[in-house]
C-alpha cells in the first residue's frame, strides 16, 4: 500500500495549480467566460507546455506516458479552478478513442498532433433520447461506393464547435440498445452536410448538437474495425467519467474550504457562524464526504491503472460506477449545503459557489447521472453474486 | 374527523377556477408555468389588475378597504387554486407586507395615502430590512436614520432588497438609536425610491437573474409622516409583519403544478424504446415526493383548520416554510435532472427544444433560482430553531 505520490506527480500536480491559479483566479472568470465559446484560444499552447495535452498517451506517440493517476491530478486541479476548457473533449474522450480503438497508423498521425496542441478533437455519442445508454446509437453509417454515407443526430457534443475533428460513434448495423455494430467515424468538422448548432453550457462550457444529412466520408474515415466501436467507446467513457468524478472531488474540496472560510469569519449574533453546532456539524458532513468522495476515486484510479491494456472487466466497471454514483451524490449535496451556509452571497454570481453547483450538475448530467450508475452497480453486483453461485 | 371541504367553499373553489381560466392571459400563465417566481412588473400588474375588476386582488384586507372579506377556507383554496392554474402569486412586498403593517399600525392619514396605490396596483413596494451584516440577525442592521427639522437623514445601505429596481417605495427598518438593546432603537419608515441620495445596484444570482439589489442612501431625507409607529418602535412591527404569512408559505399549490409538470416530462422523455417514466428509480423519486408533498398539504390543513383555527397557529408554521421549500427544491432538481444532457443548454442556446411544454434552460434556471427559498425569509436553519425554542422547548 501506498498513497503517496511519486516527485514528479507532486511537481506536476504544483505546475498545474500554479498555473490554474494564476491564470484562472476566480476574478478572472467571468472575462474568460465571454470569450467565444467560454475559452482562451491562447492558453491552449500553453496547455500543451505544461504537459496536460500529451500526458496520457504512450511515450510511442510523443506522449509523456502518464497513468490514470496524472489525470486524476490535473482533474482535480481544474474542478477546484473551475476552469472550463476543451481538455476533457479533446485529451479524455477524442485522443482517448484514437487510443483505444485506432489503428497503427491513426495513432500516430493524431496522438501527437493532439499532445503539441495542433489538433483539437470532440467525441459525438449521445443522442436525443437516448438517456444515458452508450448502446442508444441510431445514426446510420451506410455503406457506398466511396465510404460510408452518415445520417442522423447527436446532441451535447462538448466543444466541437472548436475541434478540428469530430469523432461520431455510428451504426453500421444492428440496432439501437446492441452492442454489435457500433462503429466509430473520424470527421472534418466542416464536412459537407454536417450541421452544427452550437450552444453554451449552464456551467460556462460549449456544446453543439449535430445533424448529419447525407454526410460522405471515405473508408479512411473509420476508427479502428467496422462495428467493433462499442467497447473502446465504453472504455473511454468510463475513465473520462473517473476523471470527471476527480474533477468532482477537486470541486468538493474547494466548496468544503471556502465554507469553512466563510463560516469562521462571518459573524451573527455577536458570534462566528461557525460556532453554532447546527453549522458544525454540517460542515463536518461536508468534509466526510470528501474524504470519502476521494478514496473511491483513488480506489477506481488505481484499478484503472493496473488494468491497462486489458478489457474492462465487471469488477472494474463497478468501481467506475460506485464512483460517479457517490461521488456525484455527495458532490450534489455538498454544493448545496455550501450555497446555504453562504447564504443570501451564496447565491450571487460573484462568488463561484454557484458555479460549482452548477458544474457539479452538469457532472452529473454527463456519462450518468448518479441514479444511472447506482442501477449499472447492482446489476453488476447481482451477476456477480450469480456467476460466483 | 372530516377532510372534506363544505359545498359552499366547493362552490367558491369552482367560481375561482371559473375565474382564472377565463382571466389569466395566456402569456402570464406561460411564464409562471415555467417556474419564474419574479415576473415583469407590467405582468404582475396586469394580473392585479384583472382581480382587482373582481375585488380579488387583496383578499386579505379588511372589506371596507377592499379586501374580500373571506372565511380561511376560502382564503386556502383562493391561493391553492391560483397555484393550481400557475397564475402568479400576490404582489408581495405591498399587499401582503406593508398593506396589513399600515392597517395595523399606521395613522388614518397614512392609511389614505398609501393604501389605494397598492390596491389600484399602481405602486409597488420593496423590502429594505437586511443588510450587508445583518441577515439572520436582523436586529443588529445599522443603516442609520437621523432625526433633522421635520424628517430623517438616512445614510447607510441595504441589501438583497428583491425589486428594489421597480418598485416605487420601500418600507424599511432603520437604526434610530445604538444605546439600548439592538432590538430597540430600530424604527419603521417608507421611503419614495425616487427620493434624491437613493442609487440602486443590480446583483446578479449565479444563474443569472436581476431579481435583488443594493440600495444605497445618501443623505436621503424621509419625512416623520412616513415612519409607522413611534421612533424606535419599529421592531414590532417588523415581528407582525414576518409573523403575517399563514396561506401559501408551504407553497403546495405550487408544488403540486410543478409535480404534475414533473410526471408530465418523465411521460413525455423518450429514453430508448420506453419513456423516462418507464424507468422505477427516477419514479420512486417521483413518488417519494408526492407523498413528502402530501404529507405537508394534510399538516398545513390540520393547522389551519385545526382546533381553532389559523388563530391558533404559533411557531409550527416555521415547518411549513421549511418543507415547503425543500419539497419545491426537490421537484424542480427532479425536473431538471430529468432532461439529462438537455438540461446543461445555457441560457442563450436560443433552444428550440421543448419537452412537454418544458425548456431545459428554464428547467435548470429554476433548479438554481429555488435554492434562495431555503435562505431568504427566515433561513431554513433560523425556523428550526424558532421550532425548537417556541415549540419544544429547548
Ligand atoms: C433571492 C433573495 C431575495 C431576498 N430578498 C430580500 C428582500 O427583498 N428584502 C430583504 O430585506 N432581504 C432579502 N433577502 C435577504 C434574506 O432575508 C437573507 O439572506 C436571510 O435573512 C439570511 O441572511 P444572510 O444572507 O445574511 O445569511 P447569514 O445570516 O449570514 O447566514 C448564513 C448561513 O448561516 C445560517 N445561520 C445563521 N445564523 C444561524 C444560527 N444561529 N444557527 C444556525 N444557522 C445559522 C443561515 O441559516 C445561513 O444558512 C433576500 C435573499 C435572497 C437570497
Amino acid at each position: 500500500m501506498d498513497f503517496t505520490f511519486t516527485e514528479e506527480q507532486q511537481l506536476f500536480r504544483n505546475s498545474t495549480r500554479r498555473f490554474l491559479e494564476e491564470q484562472y483566479a476566480f476574478e478572472k472568470r467571468a472575462g474568460v467566460l465571454e470569450q467565444a465559446h467560454g475559452f482562451l484560444e491562447s492558453h491552449w499552447q500553453n496547455f500543451a507546455e505544461l504537459g496536460w495535452l500529451a500526458m496520457p498517451f504512450a511515450e510511442e506517440y510523443d506522449g509523456l506516458g502518464g497513468s490514470p493517476v496524472e489525470t486524476m491530478i490535473l482533474m482535480e486541479e481544474m474542478g477546484r479552478n473551475l476552469l472550463t476548457s476543451p481538455y476533457l473533449a479533446t485529451v479524455v474522450l477524442g485522443g482517448g478513442i484514437v487510443a483505444e480503438a485506432g489503428s497503427e497508423q491513426q495513432k500516430s498521425a493524431l496522438l501527437p498532433q493532439v499532445g503539441s496542441g495542433e489538433l483539437k478533437l470532440a467525441l459525438a455519442f449521445a443522442e436525443q433520447g437516448g438517456g444515458y445508454d452508450l448502446t442508444q446509437i441510431r445514426l446510420r453509417a451506410i455503406k457506398n461506393d466511396s465510404g460510408y454515407l452518415l445520417d442522423g443526430t447527436k446532441t451535447t457534443v462538448f466543444y466541437s464547435v472548436v475541434a478540428d475533428k469530430i469523432i461520431v460513434a455510428a451504426r453500421t448495423a444492428g440496432q439501437a440498445g446492441e452492442r454489435e455494430g457500433v462503429s466509430l467515424f473520424l470527421i472534418d468538422r466542416d464536412a459537407a452536410g454536417l450541421q452544427s448548432r452550437d450552444y453554451r453550457t449552464q456551467d460556462g462550457g460549449s456544446a453543439s448538437d449535430l445533424d448529419f444529412k447525407a454526410v460522405q466520408v471515405p473508408e479512411e474515415a473509420l476508427l479502428g474495425r467496422e462495428g467493433q466501436g462499442f467497447l473502446p467507446l465504453q472504455r473511454v467513457i468510463a475513465k473520462a467519467a473517473v476523471a470527471l468524478c476527480a474533477e468532482a472531488v477537486g470541486v468538493m474540496w474547494a466548496i468544503s474550504e471556502q465554507s469553512g472560510d466563510f463560516l469562521r469569519t462571518r459573524e451573527q449574533f455577536g458570534q462566528k457562524l461557525g460556532s453554532f453546532q447546527a453549522l458544525q456539524h454540517r460542515l463536518v458532513d461536508v468534509y466526510m464526504k470528501c474524504q470519502l468522495g476521494q478514496s473511491l476515486v483513488y480506489d477506481v484510479v488505481c484499478a484503472l491503472g493496473q488494468q491497462a491494456g486489458e478489457p474492462f472487466g465487471p469488477e472494474l466497471l463497478r468501481k467506475v460506477c460506485a464512483a460517479k454514483y457517490q461521488v456525484g451524490l455527495d458532490a450534489r449535496s455538498v454544493g448545496q449545503e455550501g450555497i446555504q451556509f453562504h447564504g443570501a452571497m451564496g447565491m450571487m454570481t460573484e462568488l463561484p459557489i454557484g458555479h460549482y453547483y452548477k458544474r457539479i450538475t452538469a457532472i452529473n448530467s454527463t456519462f450518468g447521472d448518479p441514479r444511472f450508475h447506482l442501477r449499472r452497480y447492482r446489476e453488476l453486483m447481482i451477476q456477480d453474486q450469480e456467476t460466483v453461485a | 374527523m372530516d377532510m372534506k371541504f363544505s359545498v359552499e367553499a366547493e362552490a367558491f373553489r369552482a367560481e375561482v377556477c371559473d375565474f382564472i381560466n377565463d382571466n389569466l392571459p395566456d402569456d402570464i400563465r406561460h411564464k409562471v408555468a415555467q417556474e419564474e417566481m419574479i415576473l415583469p412588473r407590467e405582468m404582475m400588474v396586469r394580473w392585479h389588475k384583472i382581480l382587482g375588476k373582481k375585488g380579488w386582488s387583496c383578499p386579505s384586507w379588511p372589506k371596507d378597504q377592499g379586501g374580500a372579506g373571506w372565511s380561511d377556507e376560502q382564503h386556502y383554496l383562493f391561493e391553492r387554486e391560483i397555484a393550481l392554474s400557475d397564475a402568479p402569486r400576490p404582489i408581495p412586498y405591498g399587499v401582503v407586507m406593508l398593506a396589513p403593517c399600515l392597517l395595523e399600525f399606521g395613522t388614518q392619514a397614512q392609511q389614505e395615502k398609501f393604501l389605494p396605490g397598492i390596491l389600484s396596483g399602481d405602486e409597488l413596494w420593496c423590502q429594505g430590512f437586511s443588510e450587508p451584516n445583518a441577515g439572520s440577525d436582523l436586529a443588529s442592521l445599522q443603516c442609520r436614520a437621523v432625526a433633522e427639522g421635520d424628517s430623517y437623514i438616512i445614510n447607510g445601505s441595504k441589501t438583497w432588497t428583491s425589486e428594489a429596481h421597480i418598485a416605487d417605495g420601500m418600507f424599511g427598518l432603520f437604526r434610530t438609536d445604538s444605546s439600548g438593546r439592538k432590538q430597540q432603537g430600530i424604527t419603521f419608515l417608507m421611503i419614495d425610491m425616487k427620493t434624491p441620495g437613493i442609487s440602486v445596484t443590480p446583483l446578479m444570482t449565479f444563474e443569472g437573474t436581476h431579481e435583488v439589489n443594493q440600495v444605497f442612501f445618501d443623505n436621503v431625507r424621509v419625512p416623520f409622516a412616513n415612519r409607522i409607529g413611534e421612533e424606535n418602535q419599529g421592531w414590532a412591527i417588523a415581528k407582525y409583519l414576518l409573523g403575517l404569512e399563514r396561506f401559501g408559505t408551504a407553497e403546495v399549490g405550487r408544488s403540486l403544478a410543478s409535480l404534475g409538470r414533473l410526471k408530465k416530462l418523465a411521460a413525455a422523455l423518450s429514453v430508448g424504446e420506453g419513456c423516462l417514466r418507464d424507468d422505477p428509480d427516477f419514479m420512486n423519486e417521483v413518488a417519494r415526493v408526492e407523498i413528502a408533498l402530501r404529507a405537508l398539504e394534510v399538516t398545513e390543513q390540520r393547522f389551519l383548520f385545526g382546533p381553532g383555527g389559523s388563530d391558533a397557529m404559533g411557531a409550527e408554521a416555521s415547518m411549513l416554510k421549511i418543507r415547503g421549500t425543500e419539497i419545491q427544491q426537490d421537484i424542480l432538481e427532479l425536473t431538471h435532472q430529468a432532461l439529462g444532457y438537455a438540461g446543461q443548454r445555457g441560457q442563450d442556446s436560443g433552444s428550440v427544444l421543448q419537452i412537454a411544454g418544458i425548456t431545459p434552460e428554464k428547467a435548470a434556471m429554476a433548479h438554481y433560482n429555488f435554492r434562495k427559498t431555503s435562505i431568504y425569509a427566515g433561513s431554513n436553519e433560523i425556523q428550526k430553531t424558532i421550532i425548537a425554542k417556541a415549540v419544544l422547548g429547548l
